[in-house]
């Protein structure tokens, strides 16, 4: 018996009846019975079926019928709805409503996961307590259920689904666990770990690792609560909050790796990425939150607002219409909008650019109903269902749309004056015992629920008049000029319109008053929006130097024949005069005299230098916050390639400077940084088409003043390593425990737990991972070939290495490949007895050298880097020119495809105005995979471009803000950015860019 | 050609005995002539054929020898210059050098006092002619530097060296030249705390209190120069004087354009006798405005990104054809990232903006005749003419390109400079230890 009621529980668990509750009554009982008949309304069932002129039936929390010809039950109370309309309510995604927000302290101890950032052991529902003011806010939106989490962490734990009826709160809850929730941001948590971007996501998976370990340990694990907890709510749907759009595909990348689905809190941006999520079948949930124009009255002030802003002021409001249209599944949420007002607006908009009222009636109902697997309770209007539903005026998206009532469970909830309320708009003529009103005209006008009035004098001349309602009682003031009086009337008004009361007078005579209606406003009057609008087509990046996707098609050249230049091949055959080069479906065809190509584009070469395109094996460009997890001395596991960001402008710019590919490293924060990335700077390309593929994997590593927090301040003085000393035995440590790790993974009869940050330094002793490490001084540099012989792997790169000059023959001696700066020194205590010098030495001794930049400005001179070694210890051009060309490919091992002129190869090139290595060489073009990415000429087009844009969005946006829109004031967003950026750019790279 | 070989030989070997710091040079005591020189003048003009006599650290003869040919037999030494390029000294303007030597060392930072407004402190009397960098600099053709105060909002008084002394009162050219003062960026917090860099209202607020700041003291300044007898000494009243007689120069360090018609307007009211921008990035916006106040410009480094993400990506490489053409006086710094020991880059900076639009002769003005007329030295300095100090070197090839900057003799008031330093030495000591040979 007692399984039966739990079972039957479980089922109808969302219409409890007063025999269900524990709660001992006190005093009489008095359950309360109700059946509500809603007539004559346009009733929209669901997002595809709507009646006019409808009735629907409500009994207790139910919805019994709804249609065009109902009977109505006679024990019914009738409302008239009239002229309006019934929705289902809203139900709300993404919210913290009704929360406890002071969690209970839970013992230190407990056996949670060592990471303070992973709450999945908390459960919304045990800390929901229905709050009577915040659910009367939220009514107003027309929301009537709720899904509430906690946002703080990164696995943030269950939200429940609650409805916002006022009510027990055991009652209000629909369902205990309906979703898991996740961000990419620590919260609260105090730990250092994660303190970036690429850590959170490192440690996300390192979860979702354990969780399986935990699984096939059967029991045997020690035991883990928020493991457990995990585990318990598989099934249910996992949000992620995210930041912007690209984070959507480092997500789905995790999501991939353990085939599970997640779906994501956007922020309005998502458009700009629209190709790539029409292949998802996540959910997108989106707010409405849309930039308002620039106060550009000041010339000076649009200049520091950047085309970028500009445009997603403009196209923003489109997102939901692009989404749409590309066959995105996407839900909406009033998260980010302050009022009820400023959502309603919002939506409007997005109707105007091109939403369809009825797919944003589904993202506020049936979507979400859907999502959260109750579309057969709630969602819809449909028999059967619970009596949640919105009376308003008007359809949604229309002007004057607003809600009246909010019905949830079978509670009334009056918003406005509540759906019997008269609508007094109209034109009208008065019958009054005061003969200075009595047959004159007035007109009501204006919103449902506060209109104003006019008062016609005579025909020509007009008072305005202050209206005030209160369910049917109408007040109304206004002054008659000529006598300087005020008159006032009160009066009831009934259905038909008409008003009956008094008007008292000047002299205090309070005289009979009675209007009748006459006819209905005129169409100008009520103000139908009939604004037509455009908007731009999105560029990628959706900025100054995007492209637009018309544009790849002139670009995409099948095949290029560069005439008559001074070819500087690095191979053999030196530096050829007056050659010509074809390339063909974006790799080098063939290099000769005077060879013709049919069908290719010609680029007349005469008197210019075409070379390989430059690489810089140190950079720091398109990744978002953070290059360091600085967290811990080792963080093995993070990966740069899961922070890309390709609408950094460096990437451009550093093309202007003929870079064609940079090695992303992570900063030098710890002794075992992260994995590198390597990237082609295709710019206008999306984060995984920047990457080189099938590149040698690698990780970095450092030595020195940054590892061991020398210039970290006072605070940083407790982490090991603090000392060279520390940092050998550091490696000898982690190594050593990789081993251990990769013994136990082959001998164990138990499942080994699986660690990442051991994983890839196993790939290091298995020799299928290079390691470029960070390194100053002699001593360390020599420290570290020591430690990597004897546990039996090899150094590739030092990196920086400005006192690589004192160890060359060491360093020849274990093959390691060096990359430097040409002449910085000084900045630091281990770069005093850096010397200019340094690439010359390396290379006349033996070690394959290149230049770096670690520098977002010098990245694009490193040809003059490069030529410093001519300078410096007398190079040849040749082998100067090989410093940041093949060297470089060499160290990274791409050389058999990148790296030189050569026939086969990818055709990666630059041409420049002058000898390469010359202070007045210019880039012409730069080329990768045949297809030009920067140009002279289209340099200057797409400057042009800009300005033309930000001059027509100048204008757009005066005449917005002429038109009635709120504005506000510039932001500084540029200045103040870049200022950080160039803080963070220098070789102290470890300073936290996340605070 | 064969005497400067020979010439150069002997000062090898003097060097030898030289330990990691070069010697500062003697006084000149024998008359000099060079002959067989391209004479890059620093006035925009290129002799081809040239030759320059000094005695006591003067230059008494330039000539073009394609037009008049002098006698020569006057001349205690004569070299053969084999055609190479002859320099004015280039001049580093608005850098910490000397005042800085480790950036992460903190014991060796001097260049930014406590306190927001500190016009008494002055960097002569902290310039270090030890510093390593120094040498280091001098190597590619920089001979005379302002050493420069920051940070705060009035900084501190600059000084003007040369880069060849026992000591920083052999060094000074001028010891208190102007005071350097931070005009708050209207665009930019000052110190942004999290809270604050979202708040319009809270940035106006504290830019106007800042503004405050910097006008107190010179309202105080004004009226301390009236009172007939100071009761009270103000060391920092005292130091701004010279703003207002005209013997010390207002460097502005000013970026947006609407700052910089704020803060010029004010100086120019309250009677500042000389202004020089510094970084100015917007000025190029206002060229009517600079024109019209007479303003010179020491825009920064030419090696820069743009400062949005909209700008022409090679705006900064451009600004100075862009000026130029606009017929304004300026020259420009290295103030950044990298500042001292950068500063080497200086004359390669000037090549980019021959890259960009310049002529190179141009180019070569703007770090010598234009800083000196700009830091007012040009009676002394920026240009090779009779009558004004023998600060050159010659190179043997050109010398705003990386490639061929290559400085064969440095002479500073006629005395001849040690070129090599502490980095050539390790350089000489490794190619030695592996056996390969320096060339």
């Amino acid at each position: 018996m007692m399984r039966k009621i739990t079972l039957l529980a479980t089922m109808i668990l969302i219409n409890a009846p007063a025999w269900m509750q524990t709660n001992p009554l006190i005093g009489i009982k008095d359950e309360k019975h109700l059946v509500v008949a809603f007539t004559h309304a346009t009733i929209h069932e669901s997002s595809t079926k709507t009646y006019s002129n409808a009735t629907l039936v409500i009994k207790d929390e139910k919805i019994v019928d709804c249609g065009e010809k109902i009977n109505i039950p006679k024990e019914a109370k009738v409302i008239d709805c009239t002229g309006k309309h019934i929705y289902a309510s809203f139900i709300e995604i993404w919210s913290d409503y009704g929360l406890n927000t002071e969690e209970k302290t839970k013992s230190v101890d407990a056996a949670l996961y060592w990471n303070d950032a992973i709450k999945t052991d908390f459960s919304a529902y045990k800390y929901y307590a229905h709050q009577k003011e915040p659910a009367e806010k939220w009514r107003k939106f027309g929301i009537g259920t709720m899904l509430i989490h906690k946002q703080d962490g990164i696995m943030r734990g269950s939200g429940a689904l609650v409805t916002l009826a006022d009510i027990e709160t055991g009652k209000n809850i629909v369902k205990d666990e309906a979703a898991i929730f996740c961000s990419l941001e620590k919260g609260s948590s105090t730990q250092d770990y994660p303190s970036s971007l690429t850590g959170v996501i490192a440690l996300i998976r390192q979860f979702l690792y354990d969780v399986q370990w935990y699984t096939a340990m059967k029991g045997k694990a020690e035991k883990n609560i928020s493991i457990e907890s995990y585990l318990q709510l598989k099934s249910i749907p996992i949000v992620f909050d995210i930041n912007n759009k690209a984070d959507i595909f480092r997500l789905e990348k995790i999501a991939k790796e353990f085939d599970l689905q997640f779906h994501y809190m956007g922020n309005g941006d998502e458009y700009e990425r629209v190709d790539g999520l029409t292949s998802l079948s996540s959910n997108v949930i989106v707010p409405l939150k849309f930039p308002k124009p620039y106060i550009l009255n000041d010339p000076y002030d649009a200049d520091i607002v950047s085309l970028e802003d500009m445009y997603t002021w403009e196209i923003a409001p489109a997102n939901l219409h692009i989404l749409d249209s590309n066959a995105v599944k996407y839900l909406i949420t009033t998260a980010g909008n302050g009022s009820p007002n400023d959502f309603f607006k919002s939506l409007k908009k997005a109707i105007q650019y091109g939403l369809k009222k009825e797919k944003a009636l589904y993202a506020l109902t049936e979507g979400p109903a859907r999502f959260l697997k109750v579309e057969t309770e709630l969602g819809t209007l449909e028999k059967g269902k619970w009596a949640n539903l919105i009376i308003t005026e008007e359809e949604l998206g229309n002007e004057g749309f607003c809600i009246l009532e909010n019905w949830i469970r079978g509670n009334q909830y009056i918003i406005e004056r509540g759906a019997e309320a008269i609508d007094i708009r109209g034109n009208y003529t008065i019958q009054s015992d005061e003969g200075l009103v009595n047959g004159k005209n007035f007109m009501i006008k204006g919103k449902l629920n506060s209109p104003g009035g006019e008062f016609f004098i005579n025909d020509t001349v007009k008072t305005s008049m202050e209206i005030s309602l209160d369910k049917q009682l109408v007040t109304a003031s206004f002054l008659l000029k000529d006598i300087k009086s005020f008159m006032r009337i009160s009066a009831q008004v009934n259905k038909d319109k008409l008003w009956k009361g008094i008007i008292e007078n000047q002299k205090g005579e309070k005289l009979a008053f009675t209007a009748t209606y006459t006819s209905a406003l005129k169409e100008e009057e009520t103000k139908k929006d009939k604004q037509v609008v455009s908007y731009a087509e999105p560029r990628y990046p959706n900025k100054a130097y995007g492209w637009k996707k018309s544009q790849w098609k002139e670009a995409e050249v099948k095949s290029y024949l560069i005439k008559n230049a001074t070819v500087w091949t690095n191979e053999k055959d030196g530096v050829l005069q007056g050659y010509d080069v074809v390339t063909e479906n974006g790799k080098i065809k063939s290099i000769g005299k005077n060879l013709s190509c049919t069908g290719c584009k010609i680029i007349d070469g005469t008197g210019m230098h075409l070379t390989s395109g430059i690489i810089d094996e140190h950079s720091h460009i398109a990744m978002t916050r953070g290059v360091n997890e600085g967290g811990q001395s080792s963080s093995a596991e993070v990966r740069m390639g899961d922070v890309l960001n390709a609408e950094d402008i460096n990437i451009y710019r550093q093309l202007s400077g003929g870079v064609t590919i940079a090695q992303l490293l992570h900063g030098s924060a710890n002794a075992i940084g992260g994995q590198s990335a390597l990237i082609k700077l295709r710019w206008g390309k999306t984060e995984d088409e920047l990457l080189f593929k099938g590149a040698p994997a690698f990780i970095k590593f450092a030595l020195g003043e940054n590892v061991k927090q020398s210039n970290w301040g006072e605070r940083h003085h407790t982490r090991y390593p603090q000392t060279r000393m520390g940092v050998e035995q550091f490696y000898y440590e982690m190594f050593n425990r990789a081993k251990e790790y990769a013994t136990k993974k082959k001998t164990a009869k138990d499942p080994v737990r699986k660690d990442l940050e051991l994983e890839i330094l196993c790939e290091i002793l298995d020799g299928k991972r290079y390691i470029t490490c960070h390194s100053y001084v002699q001593s360390e540099i020599n420290m570290l070939m020591h430690v990597a012989d004897s546990l039996g792997f090899k150094v590739n790169t030092f990196t920086h290495i400005l006192e690589g000059y004192k160890v060359a023959d060491k360093m020849k001696a274990h093959g390691v490949s060096a990359s430097t700066f040409a002449d910085w020194w000084a900045y630091k205590f281990e770069v005093y007895e850096a010397i200019p010098y340094n690439s010359a030495i390396l290379t006349k001794v033996g070690v394959n050298t290149c230049v770096n930049s670690d520098d977002a400005e010098m990245a694009r001179r490193l040809n003059h880097e490069a030529a410093k070694a001519v300078k410096y210890g007398g190079l040849s051009e040749e082998e100067a020119w090989k410093l940041c060309t093949l060297n470089p490919a060499k160290m990274l091992h791409i050389d058999g495809q990148v790296g030189s002129v050569k026939e086969g190869k990818d055709a990666d090139l630059v041409l420049w105005s002058a000898n390469p290595l010359s202070i007045y060489a210019k880039v012409k073009f730069t080329m990768i995979d045949g297809i030009i990415y920067y140009s002279e000429e289209r340099d200057a087009e797409l400057q042009a471009y800009n300005q033309t844009e930000k001059n027509r969005l100048v204008q757009k946006m005066m005449q917005t803000i002429k038109d009635g829109e709120e504005g506000v004031s510039p932001a500084r967003k540029q200045f103040f950015l870049y200022e950080c950026e160039t803080m963070e750019n220098h070789d102290y790279e470890l300073i936290q860019i996340v605070d | 050609m064969k005497k400067l070989c020979t010439y150069i030989w002997m000062f090898v070997i003097t060097i030898g005995i030289t330990a990691q710091k070069p010697t500062p040079a003697a006084k000149q005591t024998k008359s000099i002539r060079i002959y067989n020189v391209k004479i890059h003048v620093g006035n925009g003009t290129l002799i081809q054929d040239g030759e320059v006599g000094f005695v006591n650290g003067k230059f008494d003869r330039v000539n073009d020898n394609s037009k008049t040919h002098l006698i020569s037999n006057s001349y205690d030494i004569n070299i053969d210059g084999g055609g190479k390029h002859l320099y004015p000294g280039f001049i580093l303007t608005n850098s910490t050098i000397g005042l800085r030597e480790i950036d992460a060392v903190r014991a060796t930072l001097d260049y930014d006092e406590a306190g927001d407004i500190t016009p008494e402190v002055r960097a002569i009397t902290t310039y270090s002619t030890d510093s390593k960098i120094i040498p280091t600099i001098r190597f590619n053709g920089v001979l005379i530097a302002q050493s420069t105060p920051r940070y705060g909002l009035i900084s501190g008084q600059s000084s003007i060296v040369q880069l060849d002394a026992w000591n920083w009162e052999d060094a000074a050219i001028k010891m208190e030249d102007g005071l350097h003062i931070n005009w708050p960026n209207r665009n930019m917090m000052i110190y942004p705390s999290k809270s604050e860099t979202d708040d319009e209202n809270a940035l106006r607020k504290k830019r106007n209190i800042t503004i405050g700041k910097i006008k107190d003291i010179m309202d105080r300044t004004l009226t301390y120069m009236k009172e007939a007898q100071h009761e009270v000494y103000n060391g920092k009243c005292e130091a701004l004087k010279g703003l207002f007689t005209g013997e010390k120069t207002l460097y502005l360090h000013v970026n947006a354009e609407k700052d910089i018609i704020e803060s010029v307007t004010y100086f120019e009211s309250i009677g500042v006798k000389k202004i020089v921008l510094v970084g100015a990035y917007e000025a190029y916006k206002i060229i009517d405005f600079i024109q019209q106040h007479h303003l010179s410009l020491m825009i920064d480094r030419i090696h820069e990104l743009p400062k949005t993400d909209d700008e022409d990506v090679k705006l900064p490489y451009r600004m100075a054809k862009i000026l130029w053409d606009a017929g304004i006086l300026f020259t420009f710094s290295h103030d950044g990232d990298m500042e001292v020991m950068g500063s080497r880059n200086l004359p390669f900076n000037a090549g980019t903006t021959v890259a960009y639009g310049l002529e190179p002769e141009q180019a070569v003005q703007l770090i010598t005749l234009n800083a000196a007329k700009i830091l007012g030295i040009d009676q002394q300095l920026g240009s090779i003419e009779v009558g004004k100090d023998a600060t050159f070197f010659i190179s043997n090839g050109d010398a705003l390109d990386m490639m061929t900057n290559n400085l064969a003799l440095a002479y500073i008031n006629g005395r001849q400079i040690e070129l090599k330093n502490s980095q050539y030495y390790l350089y000489e000591m490794y190619m030695g230890k592996y056996g390969l040979e320096v060339k």
